[in-house]
């Protein structure tokens, strides 16, 4: 089951990481994206670190770490074919983390973002 | 803040899905649900509509009309034949740039469109030219619609049969189910294309009507920026203001030898001797075209040094983003003239140099009819 953030990002519990996208919502929001800069695997980083460049045809945003952890992998796709996250924001993954706690409680459910976006 | 303004046309954009946005005091669609980029590649292989109502157009009445506008613009208006379309830049004292314009000569008078965000400064400007017996009429009972992208022609024949007549910078009259239309063969995306002036009472109707045709879209300011963008075209605001000399934003073209230092009507306008002596010893400045390396859009704001490391800041973007039709990002500056085109410059986005490399304008060809 999807956990989101107030970041409008989406986070999937697989084993002991966490795969990490943006929300259809989030996606609409931005326009068109035409670049996306990832981070590199093997980095550590704290929750709420700014850790993805994302820029739309219409401004530049970053998309923060959801929780503390270490980056295990990233989409080497998404560079090439940033397009993807306005076609699929769900299948569009960005990274994976493996948190330093592997409690997602804290996150909203999909009943709870879509009381957030209205 | 005052209340924002809303073209005649609002209805229509909120009936077709748009995201609407302050622009220079207007609620103007930046975009609808195809999206920006859909947008702006849509105009360049089809035709798209933009509702272009916010920008001012007004009427120049009287004799010595021409001779008159030539004292606050440096182009060529008394060598304008009538039916024709000419670019010009309202000048400052400085020699800065108040506003960029077109001037049509419609045979009994002139037919001025500005800029939105200029427009009333601009009307108060040309109200000086009252004191020569020059009526100033600003039209507010019509809406301004722009057709632009290489089927542009066929659409709009469709409708108004003998539009294709015209050629780039013609204006001419047109009816429409007992309408008159002001057309003229000019835009502002680097297409061949048409704006079209459309009386109050009809302006909707004809835009639906349009929009009923299969090549057309409905497209809003994020495509009209990208694509102007891409042909190498000035905004005001941005690539020029009040500070910038004609020269140094590339816009010496519209001046003219007539109004330069020798010519039959050397002069004469706010800002003569600083602006000819630029255009004489030629630019130290000019705006040229980078393109980066790499997918990130270099915006407006961003510096341009002339070392990878250290160096110093030459300049700064003016307008820059993502190119749909390049395929990556395009930016426009204002760099010390003489650098040749393929020379490498470093752009600093979120404390990085990116590469970038100067490029000719524009970074998209024209397709007008000529």
């Amino acid at each position: 089951m999807l956990k989101y953030t107030e970041d409008h990002e989406w986070l999937k519990q697989d084993g002991d990481e966490i795969v990490v996208g943006i929300t259809a919502h989030a996606s609409e929001q931005l326009g068109d994206v035409v670049f996306i800069e990832l981070p590199e695997v093997g980095r550590e980083v704290e929750a709420g670190e700014e850790i993805v460049v994302i820029e739309s045809v219409k401004a530049a945003s970053d998309i923060v770490a959801p929780v503390a952890g270490v980056i295990t992998a990233v989409n080497e796709a998404l560079p090439d074919a940033p397009g993807a996250v306005n076609e699929d924001p769900l299948a569009a993954w960005f990274f994976r983390i493996k948190p330093a706690s592997a409690d997602l409680s804290g996150f909203m459910d999909e009943a709870g973002y879509q009381a957030l976006i209205g | 803040m005052a209340e924002l303004r809303r073209t005649m046309l609002y209805d229509l954009h909120l009936s077709r899905g748009a995201k609407m946005v302050p622009f220079a005091g207007w609620e103007m669609p930046v975009q609808y649900p195809m999206g920006v980029l859909n947008e702006h590649l849509h105009t360049r292989s089809h035709a798209g509509l933009f509702d272009v109502s916010h920008m001012g157009q007004v009427i120049l009445r009287g004799p010595g009309a021409a001779e008159a506008l030539e004292g606050l613009v440096p182009a060529d208006i008394v060598g304008l034949a009538e039916g024709r379309q000419r670019y010009g830049l309202f000048t400052n004292d400085a020699g800065g740039i108040l506003d960029d314009l077109m001037i049509a000569n419609k045979g009994d008078h002139l037919l001025l469109v500005v800029n939105a965000a200029c427009a009333e400064q601009d009307i108060a400007h040309l109200r000086q030219l009252e004191a020569r017996g020059i009526s100033v009429e600003p039209v507010t009972d019509r809406g301004l619609l722009a057709l632009q992208g290489p089927e542009a022609e066929a659409v709009l024949a469709r409708l108004v049969p003998g539009v294709a007549a015209m050629r780039f910078m013609d204006v001419a009259e047109f009816d429409w189910q007992g309408a008159t239309l002001w057309l003229s063969r000019s835009g502002y995306t680097g297409e061949d294309g048409f704006e079209i002036s459309v009386p109050g009472d009809r302006v909707v109707a004809f835009a639906e009507a349009l929009l009923a045709e299969p090549e057309v879209a409905p497209i809003g300011l994020g495509a009209r920026d990208s694509l102007r963008l891409e042909a190498g075209m000035p905004l005001y605001g941005h690539d020029m203001d009040g500070s910038t000399l004609p020269g140094e934003a590339g816009l010496g073209w519209s001046i003219p030898k007539a109004r330069r230092a020798g010519g039959a009507r050397a002069g004469g306008f706010p800002g003569a001797d600083p602006i000819l002596r630029e255009l004489a010893a030629g630019p130290v400045r000019s705006r040229m075209g980078l393109r980066p390396e790499g997918r990130a859009p270099i915006r407006e704001g961003v510096e341009i040094f002339d070392a990878a490391e250290g160096g110093t800041a030459i300049g700064t973007v003016c307008s820059g983003g993502f190119g749909p039709s390049v395929g990556g990002p395009v930016a426009m500056a204002i760099l010390p003239a003489g650098l040749a085109p393929g020379a490498t410059l470093w752009a600093e986005l979120r404390g990085k140099r990116i590469p970038v490399a100067v490029t000719p304008l524009p970074f998209h060809n024209p397709s007008y009819k000529r």
